[in-house]
């Protein structure tokens, strides 16, 4: 059975209730959550920014289930998550969710179009419908001609657009980027946010945690996260450029 | 300088458009490597400003044109056209030309001015008068809006784009700002923590 097909989508994509996660003991004790109430409506782009150790990395690994809260919920389209097994757990993240990561976490033995297949294999659809996906994807991002690439062959802008491209393979329910132009010069950064600008208009649901305030600039909606909680929500209004020729220097 | 003032204030729309501050010599420059008529001037800068040109004011050139004949820094000819209105032609006076090397050789920067938002906060916490973490992350929501408009600008211009090379340094600017809020807020949360 398809994970996707037994998940509604009726309702926000994904949810959290008094979200809490805490690192250690006694002494030691670190609070790296403390209570977060998220909702992520279908189709819409979320950046999470704050300053390192602010939790927002943490946020991002109980969203996917790769790592279970201490306290608290996960819904991933009206279906409680924290409390699955390991096995269906690691089933819905096969499925259901795609994942791109600051150091892209690219087989370096594999071609950037067999990278791209992983996924679909594991679903397991046959090796020629896993290559044509891949195929399909890799235009997507515009990187047919980089196919039959190693990973070291590519700049670390076409890494990433391979890594997105793997994490698009499944058609996941939404997709959690955590730092993804972290490793990025400027112009390979413009590169990966217009891939991620083009998803958002495709209907793709993103949850991206970043420092980088020009990936939080183009999201919906941005939340300010400090010391594990949520101190603010912005939601950015598009197609204003009135202060534009202000910023530039323009006015004399 | 403009651009202090420019963070600390609301984003306004530009009615009537701006007054390219540095104008004159620009199209001095321009005129530099042969004469040239007011639209062509015109259609450079806008293809180097992008979607920036739209906030110009459109009758600067031409006003600018003007002042700088006056001033016997270009002169200009009438030349005739069929089925249209003559239109002048401008060629640069040497006057002009001292006046681009000038330019070109001027290192002077427009400078971000941190001190005078540095200082309000300040005041502002001594006098009891704001909160300095809620006057940050006012600031902060500003300049993500002006951010927000350059970063869609730059994502809207093709690859190699001169115009996308300007956003772009609008955007690392801004940037760099917010990073400077980023350690404000820090600070004030860790002195409000102190108290």
């Amino acid at each position: 059975m398809n994970a996707n097909e037994s998940l509604s989508r009726v309702g926000p994509v994904m949810r959290t209730r008094g979200l809490e996660k805490e690192y250690g003991q006694g002494e030691g004790l670190v609070r790296a959550l403390d209570g977060v109430d998220l909702e992520v409506a279908s189709g819409e782009t979320l950046a999470v920014m704050g300053p390192s150790g602010c939790g927002k990395s943490t946020l991002l690994h109980l969203l996917g289930g790769l790592e279970r809260p201490s306290a608290g919920e996960v819904w991933l389209a009206g279906r409680r998550i924290d409390e699955l097994s390991e096995k269906a757990l690691a089933r819905l993240r096969r499925h259901a969710i795609g994942f791109v990561f600051q150091a892209f976490h690219l087989m370096d033995e594999l071609t950037a179009v067999e990278n791209v297949e992983v996924p679909a294999l594991l679903a397991g659809h046959s090796p020629r419908a896993a290559r044509r996906r891949a195929a399909e994807l890799l235009e997507q991002v515009g990187l047919t001609d980089r196919a039959k690439h190693l990973p070291s062959a590519l700049s670390g802008g076409e890494r990433q657009r391979v890594a997105i491209a793997r994490a698009l393979s499944n058609e996941p329910l939404v997709v959690l980027a955590d730092e993804p132009t972290g490793n990025l010069d400027s112009a390979a950064t413009l590169d990966v946010l217009r891939l991620l600008d083009s998803l958002r208009s495709a209907g793709q649901t993103l949850l991206i945690v970043t420092h980088d305030s020009r990936i939080a600039a183009t999201a919906d909606r941005l939340i300010s996260m400090r010391d594990g909680a949520f101190v603010e929500e912005t939601r950015l209004t598009r197609g204003s450029s009135g202060g534009l020729g202000e910023l530039a220097g323009l006015e004399g | 300088m403009r651009e202090a003032e420019a963070i600390g204030k609301p984003i306004k729309e530009a009615s009537q458009g701006y007054q390219l501050r540095v104008v004159q010599e620009v199209l001095l420059a321009l005129l530099a490597k042969e004469p040239s008529h007011g639209y062509q001037l015109r259609a450079r800068l806008q293809l180097a400003l992008g979607p920036l040109a739209e906030a110009l004011n459109a009758g600067q050139v031409y006003v600018t044109l003007n002042r700088l004949e006056k001033a016997g820094l270009v002169t200009s000819e009438r030349v005739g056209q069929v089925d249209r209105p003559d239109r002048k032609v401008y060629e640069l006076t040497a006057a002009g030309s001292a006046r681009v090397a000038e330019w070109l050789e001027d290192t002077s920067w427009p400078k971000p001015a941190p001190a005078e938002f540095h200082l309000k906060l300040v005041a502002a916490a001594a006098a009891g008068l704001a909160d300095p973490v809620r006057l940050v992350d006012a600031q902060r929501h500003e300049l993500l809006a002006g951010l927000a408009a350059a970063q869609r600008a730059a994502l809207a211009e093709p690859n190699e784009s001169t115009a996308g090379l300007l956003l772009e340094g609008v955007v690392l600017r801004l940037q760099a700002d917010l990073r400077w809020l980023e350690a404000c807020a820090g600070y004030w949360t860790a002195t409000k923590g102190r108290s």
